[in-house]
């Protein structure tokens, strides 16, 4: 239930984060993937930039940012005490097996390994994404005050190789949600309405069929 | 991970477990429908600085959070002169426009109060007068509200040392600050670009009146013949070629402000 809220709590708030940092962003737009001198990617093409209605909003997109800021903070560290208390990080942090059985799982979602991994209520490849994913918020944080604050925090900002450093790491971080989402997106579709019901309404169905199917291999 | 907890399995017919969904479902329309509404609420009643007046106050709550940081001890990190560029980035000639006569500019002073050794609340200051005034140099990482930084050499006098000399905005020169304003107000000559300023940075150790770059005369471009340099601020508090300075209680009107910037812009 809890962690239902945190989630659909989380999801409009990190969008509106990620647009208002857009909105910062494009005020100096300067990070680009590079090959042999030329631009390959450059973040971003004018035509995005259009799409999401970006340009002239610096003023705006800060204040949108310093103010979202706060819930999107409030909410993770629920999020993060909530697991802890209620002894649901077991389920959730990465043990021993999950490397292993997330290199099975992803080898099985592409389509290369025909070997399907036993079916646990986090596997190991979602242990290490969901996990990571609470790391890289708070990575996202920690690089956000040290670009917020430099002077005031500058132990912080020094110690994350400086103003610039910093700025990079906030913005890779902001990149990585994008793409953490698009493959949480295609996974959800791939497990089902059933699954996405469950993230909705908090019940799971299983029919007396799977029950039955269950049972009989855990004999 | 085997399903330990059986007892939550219940036997559900179909009907209560589509009556759950719709009922979760409207649970998330209204959710939806509520962040619309509160993001609507954010952006109504724009204030007259091109802002909303609810994004503006949270701005404002901000300044009183961060204010729990802020002290007048904490330094922007200072680099050695070498690492200066030589030639800094030039952003913003607002204020700058009209032509200037370097020979006759002086620098006009609103007091609050009566000009130490003056039996007035004003005075002119000659670029020859205020060189006069203790020097310090300052080579710092230069911070745009834009997103740039760049490591750049100054050259002049800490506004706190330009304000103790003349008893300026209630700094005595023993350091009783009993009576200081709450803020310093700065304009160009022409008034086109305007800076208000919170007494506490204006009395930052690295708060610096410049009239030096790179050891040379400030050029036209970078806000000859003096300029604010301010670290623990966006460049946009750093106001090029002033042409006057007041000491007041009230907030003094802020170019950017107006335009939907935060006020402190304090970093």
């Amino acid at each position: 239930m809890a962690i239902r809220w945190f989630h659909w709590i989380n999801f409009p708030i990190l969008a509106l984060m990620l647009w208002s940092g857009l909105w910062i962003y494009w005020a100096n737009d300067e990070y680009s993937i590079k090959a042999g001198g030329k631009v390959i990617v450059k973040f971003f093409p004018e035509w995005f930039y259009e799409a999401f209605n970006v340009p002239f909003n610096l003023a705006v997109g800060m204040a949108w940012h310093f103010v979202f800021m706060w819930i999107f903070m409030l909410n993770g560290f629920c999020y993060v005490c909530y697991t802890l208390f209620s002894g649901e990080w077991k389920y959730l942090v990465p043990g021993k097996g999950s490397f292993k059985n997330a290199i099975k799982i992803t080898l099985h979602d592409l389509g290369l390994s025909k070997e399907s991994p036993s079916v646990t209520k986090f596997n190991g490849a979602q242990q290490i994404a969901y996990t990571s994913i609470i790391i890289f918020g708070a990575g996202s944080v920690i690089t956000g005050f040290a670009i917020y604050k430099p002077i005031q925090l500058s132990w912080l900002t020094s110690f994350l190789g400086g103003y610039q450093t910093a700025r990079l790491i906030h913005f890779f971080l902001a990149l990585s949600y994008v793409f953490f989402f698009v493959i949480h997106v295609i996974q959800v579709i791939r497990a089902g309405w059933n699954n996405f019901r469950a993230m909705i309404s908090g019940i799971e169905v299983i029919s007396m069929n799977e029950l039955t199917k269950e049972n009989e291999a855990q004999q | 991970m085997k399903p330990s907890n059986k007892k939550d399995f219940k036997n559900i017919s179909e009907q209560e477990m589509r009556r759950a969904t719709i009922k979760s479902l409207v649970g998330f329309s209204l959710g939806a429908f509520g962040l619309l509404a509160g993001i609507k609420w954010l952006v109504t009643g724009s204030d007259a600085a091109g802002l909303s007046r609810p994004l503006r106050k949270i701005l404002e709550a901000n300044r009183k959070v961060a204010g729990i940081l802020y002290s007048n001890k904490n330094l922007a990190p200072v680099f050695s002169k070498e690492q200066a560029v030589s030639v800094p980035r030039l952003n913003g000639t607002i204020g700058l426009e009209s032509s200037i006569d370097l020979g006759g500019w002086v620098l006009s002073i609103q007091n609050n109060g009566n000009i130490r050794g003056l039996n007035k609340t004003s005075m002119e200051l000659t670029i020859d007068e205020i060189k006069k005034l203790p020097k310090t140099e300052l080579t710092f990482e230069f911070k745009c509200i834009e997103g740039w930084s760049e490591i750049s050499n100054w050259g002049g006098t800490k506004f706190s040392d330009f304000m103790r000399v003349y008893g300026l905005g209630g700094l005595e020169a023993d350091n009783e600050n009993k009576n200081l304003t709450e803020y310093v107000s700065l304009e160009t000559p022409d008034e086109a670009y305007y800076v208000g300023l919170d007494m506490e940075s204006a009395l930052h150790p690295q708060t610096l009146l410049c009239y030096e770059m790179n050891g040379l005369p400030l050029s036209s471009e970078h806000g000859a013949p003096l300029r604010l340099i301010v670290p623990s601020k966006y460049g946009i508090k750093s106001i090029k070629r002033i042409g006057k300075i007041a000491f007041v209680d009230q907030r003094p009107s802020d170019y950017w402000a107006e335009r939907g910037y935060d006020f402190y812009a304090g970093l």
